[in-house]
């Protein structure tokens, strides 16, 4: 008898202790993001300093140039919270033992993931709303607002490949070198996917390169917004970042159970 | 059936396990019991943190069952019942005590009351503090809080005095006693054979991954209890293995040691051969030096056997 109405109460309370768990996971991954500056200003000041020389001063008056390295960047800037919250940070809290603590607990390991899910997606809508704030008051770059809306959209949508990356990595670095390594991959990736430089100024073996790069499909997502693409399908594009996902998330799984082997 | 075994909380029984072709464990069983301290020892290697591991779902024995709670070991169920407090060489930075405590305290369905965790862990004061700025004491005191959040019935403590000061050790051992006495179990590695003396009711010592000696601490203290007798060695050599009571003896510099399970006798017998011993001492072997005594017979009997 008491079973039953111990089953009772612990369905709702179930669901409110979940939902606080998962809350406060976010949370607590929140303050520690942005209470970490050595974090927090690089990731948002570097893709809007970048925007700001390369798009801004070098093509003053080419709203043109603008409006293309405004997608460009965007995919750049969120791309470094993906792959630096998932991978370095994890990589971190792996090596000094701290993921062990967590994973001694009862917490279910999707709140950690989602938790650092949610706050690349916070950190990636800051830094899209400042390049957006740099190319609309500063370039004069001119957007409609379905058109300002579908490429923040695509763009936060378009970090999770990243993440799922991220996490492998997360997975395999070392602590020390973790940072090193995630800009070691970060950075060639961006250019080589026509991120920095448009994709067509780049030699041709470098541009049919950049087809096996998934920030090139982002980027060209991106740009499809203002027609701006090199005029591959959305649908080759799509496809291509969902088989980056699975292959991430088939790696990260095979890292986290060979770390448990 | 429920009667035997009503204290009994978990369960190993017969655990392998290899890496890389390197035997980790051999054949190791115990019980953990509720109301109880147990401690387990060993040198570096000894399979200890392996054992740990495994008993909290972390790691998958080659072969052997371990039960947790009528669980396996590292299910939701036992998960919510059991505490750890492991090796960890930092924690977050940026987040403050009484944060992680708010975060750990949300992992359980039914935690522990915030103000009891902070009193069972002494960190009434420093509740603001980011981690960061915690000292190594400090430091361990909140993976020890950590630990508690859960209100575990089960709770695992790895090397848990490390950087404290004594005022804090014998703080913490308190509290260890008090959890107990509220009927925790509870399983203790550590380096310090006086923690283990001072808390645990049950030993296990554990060599080069296999259990070499388990029982009651006082059993264990017992079959170990030796009196340790070191003079400088004679110019003439004579046979001290043949004395009465002589266990084991060894060289070092110009010292002999010797160990002894008939003190007395052995040195009525060792003055009559050799009247004119010089610096003779004779002290009370302590948990630690039978400890590693018995870490060196096993020694000895694995090269004769091979």
């Amino acid at each position: 008898m008491n079973t039953t109405i111990l089953n009772q109460h612990s369905e709702p309370s179930n669901k409110h202790y979940l939902t606080k768990l998962y809350w406060l996971e976010t949370k607590f991954e929140w303050l520690k993001t942005i209470r970490n500056p050595s974090f927090a200003i690089p990731a948002v000041l570097f893709p809007v300093i970048f925007y700001l020389f390369f798009g801004v001063l070098i093509n003053a008056n080419n709203i043109e140039a603008s409006t293309y390295l405004l997608a460009t960047y965007g995919t750049f800037g969120v791309m470094g919270p993906a792959l630096f919250s998932f991978g370095s940070g994890l990589a971190v809290e792996r090596g000094k033992g701290w993921l062990d603590i967590k994973e001694a607990s009862p917490m279910p390991a999707s709140a950690h993931i989602v938790s650092r899910i949610i706050v690349s997606m916070v950190f990636s809508f800051i830094i899209i709303i400042s390049l957006g704030f740099v190319a609309f008051v500063v370039a004069g770059v001119n957007l409609t607002l379905s058109q300002s809306l579908l490429l923040l959209i695509t763009l936060l949508l378009g970090g999770l490949p990243f993440c799922l990356l991220g996490l492998t990595l997360g997975f395999i670095l070392k602590a020390e070198s973790a940072a090193a390594i995630v800009n070691v991959i970060y950075l060639p990736m961006a250019f080589l996917s026509g991120l920095w430089l448009p994709i067509n100024m780049l030699p041709s073996f470098l541009q049919s390169l950049a087809n096996y790069l998934p920030p090139y499909h982002l980027s060209q997502l991106a740009l499809k917004v203002t027609q701006q693409d090199m005029g591959g399908s959305v649908l080759n594009h799509l496809v291509m970042l969902a088989l980056f996902s699975v292959i991430f998330l088939a790696l990260a799984i095979m890292a986290s159970n060979k770390r448990q082997a | 059936m429920q009667n035997v075994n009503s204290n009994i909380i978990a369960s190993i029984k017969g655990i392998h396990k290899k890496f890389d072709n390197k035997l980790a464990l051999n054949n190791v069983e115990f019980d953990i019991k509720a109301n109880q301290v147990l401690a387990i020892l060993g040198s570096n290697g000894a399979g200890k943190t392996t054992l740990i591991n495994m008993l909290l779902g972390r790691l998958t024995p080659d072969s052997g069952r371990i039960s947790v709670f009528s669980s396996d070991a590292g299910s939701q169920n036992a998960k919510q019942k059991t505490g750890a407090m492991l090796q960890v060489a930092s924690l977050p930075d940026t987040l403050k005590v009484k944060e992680h405590i708010e975060l750990f305290r949300s992992y359980y369905p039914t935690p522990m009351a915030y103000q009891k965790i902070i009193a069972y862990a002494g960190l009434e004061h420093i509740e603001n503090r980011y981690s960061k700025k915690l000292s190594g004491g400090e430091k361990q005191r909140l993976l020890f809080a950590l630990s508690l959040c859960g209100n575990p019935k089960l709770l695992f403590l790895d090397e848990p005095t490390v950087g404290m000061d004594i005022t804090a050790r014998q703080k913490l051992w308190q509290t260890i006693r008090d959890l107990k006495a509220a009927g925790t179990a509870i399983v203790l590695t550590t380096h310090y054979l006086e923690e283990a003396d001072s808390l645990a009711d049950e030993v296990i010592l554990l060599k080069q991954g296999s259990v070499i000696e388990k029982g009651s601490n006082e059993k264990i203290k017992s079959c170990v209890s030796s009196t340790t007798i070191q003079f400088i060695t004679p110019a003439t050599p004579f046979k001290v293995a043949n004395i009465t009571g002589v266990i084991s003896y060894d060289q070092y510099g110009k010292y002999t040691k010797l160990q002894s399970n008939q003190g007395n006798q052995t040195l009525i017998e060792l003055l009559t051969i050799k009247p004119d011993l010089k610096e003779l001492t004779v002290t009370r072997a302590g948990l630690e030096e039978a400890f590693l005594q018995l870490d060196k017979n096993v020694t000895k009997n694995v090269k004769d056997a091979a």
